[in-house]
This record gives C-alpha cells, structure tokens and sequence, in this order.
C-alpha cells in the first residue's frame, strides 16, 4: 500500500483540502487502516475504490450558530481527503468498514491465493 | 569547525521555519506556549451572545475528557487510547501520523464569559463547547420613548 501524489482528478477538481492522519498496521491476514476524520457524519464520508486506488474523502460538518465571527482556526478547510495505492494481493470485494467518534477504522483482507503458505521443506 | 558535527538538516531547519512563520503570525503567543500544532486541534468563534470553541478530538472515549474552568482558562484533558491490534505476532507498523496517549490544551478565555453555563457535547469526534458571555454584558437595545 503506497501513498499516491496527488491525483490530476483531484488537483482538476480544484479544492484545497485536508490530509487526515493515519496509521496502517499489516498482519499476515490483511492490513488495517485508521484515518482521524473528526467533524465529519457518516453521511459525509465516501469511501470509494476504484481499480487499485483507494480514496478517502469526507466534508465536516459542525454546529454553528448563525453569526458567528471565527476568532482562531487551527482546522483550517472543511474537506479531507486521501487517497492510496493498494496492492494486488487485496481482496477489495469483502473490505469492512467502521466509522465511530470521528475515526474510521478500514479492513482490507489479503485475497485466499495471497495468504502466507508455510512451504514445508523435505530432506530425503 | 563544527560544520560536520551540527550538520544543518533539512528537517531541522522546516522545523525553525515553521516556528519562525508562527511567531510572526501569531499576534499574541501566549505565555503557555504557541498554542497550535497540540491535540486536540481547536477552532473558536464567537457571537454576541457567547464563544463557541470546538476541539477535533477523534475516537476519544467521552468519559475520559477532562474539561475544567479556573480563572478565565480553560483546560481540556484526556487520554485516547492506542489502536487496539489483535494479537497476530507478525503485525507491521506502516505508517504512524495519528497521536496517541494523554493529551492537555490550554485556552485563556475572555472576561466576561459565564463559566457555570458552560455546556460540552462530543459529537462525530469533536468536542463543542458553548460558553456563554454573562447577561451584564451583552449589549441591549436600549428603547427610546
């Protein structure tokens, strides 16, 4: 799983966003992907995985009350996104996702043919 | 002389820069320090009637925020927990950007707010905060006869 540069689909589209944190773990079954989304409803986030990219986007979403002046802002745009490179040996068919308290929590198992084979080796 | 021994890196001096652009940009670093770049990352906005303070602290279990108000400053604790990984020996770390562990920010607040109706929720990761100004304060309309 390689981190793609940014796409020429995204720059077309033309909008700044943020990079959301993450950390990828890889066990010999799969990899697991945690990405830091806060702000964002799960209506808002969009997982898509096209050929062998996988794209995170979501839009954050706060109550605000009508009026409000911004006085200090360390969360500067109100869009993630991030995109990454999966490898073949992904089963991108059977990938499970979970999103709660603004964290999204991906799993990716390794398709069967790709699962670690322990090759026995006989002496004669 | 020292020139092998205190190498200039490049990280080191992205480090400085950013340090230097947040000096100049900030217009009042607090005494308690630069106040960006902690966790949780905070936004503020104020209306007439109160500040709203939003701190985005994802997958941080509620009962763990530890919010306090002392003499106008407001403290917001807690601890997030590491992911939990299974128990498979041959986990790989690939990359590793998101905090983990206990966490403190400091927030000087303005005079006139009233610290006993403060209201927090969590919601979608974000911790909001609703302060109100106090009643003496907020500018009235003042009727004329």
């Amino acid at each position: 799983m390689s981190e793609t540069t940014r796409t020429a689909a995204a720059s077309a589209r033309n909008d700044a966003t943020l990079i959301p944190p993450v950390d990828v773990y890889e066990d010999a079954a799969g990899i697991t992907l945690y990405a830091d989304l806060p702000g964002v409803p799960k209506g808002r986030l969009a997982l898509n995985i096209e050929v062998d990219t996988l794209m995170i986007e979501g839009e954050v979403m706060l109550d605000i009350p009508a009026g409000m002046e911004p006085s200090h802002a360390e969360v500067g745009l109100p869009r993630y996104r991030r995109s990454f490179t999966l490898s073949r040996e992904l089963d991108v068919e059977h990938v499970d996702a979970r999103f709660e308290h603004g964290v999204l929590v991906l799993r990716i198992p390794k398709a069967a043919h790709a699962q670690p084979r322990k090759v026995e080796v006989r002496v004669d | 002389m020292y020139g092998n021994l205190f190498s200039r890196d490049l990280r080191a001096e992205l480090d400085r820069l950013q340090r230097d652009m947040q000096q100049r940009y900030e217009l009042s670093p607090g005494i308690r320090g630069l106040g960006r770049g902690g966790f949780p990352t905070i936004n503020v906005g104020s209306t007439l009637q109160a500040v709203e303070l939003y701190a985005f602290a994802p997958g941080v279990d509620p009962a763990s925020f530890d919010v306090q108000v002392e003499k106008g400053v407001l403290t917001i604790a807690g601890e997030r927990k590491p992911a939990a990984l299974g128990t498979e020996e041959k986990t790989m770390l690939h990359i590793d950007e998101r905090f983990a562990g206990r966490f403190r920010r400091v927030v000087n607040l303005p005079d006139d707010i009233d610290a006993a109706a403060i209201e927090a929720s969590y919601r979608d990761g974000v911790l909001h905060l609703h302060i109100p100004r106090l009643q003496a304060v907020q500018p009235r309309r003042i009727e004329i006869q």
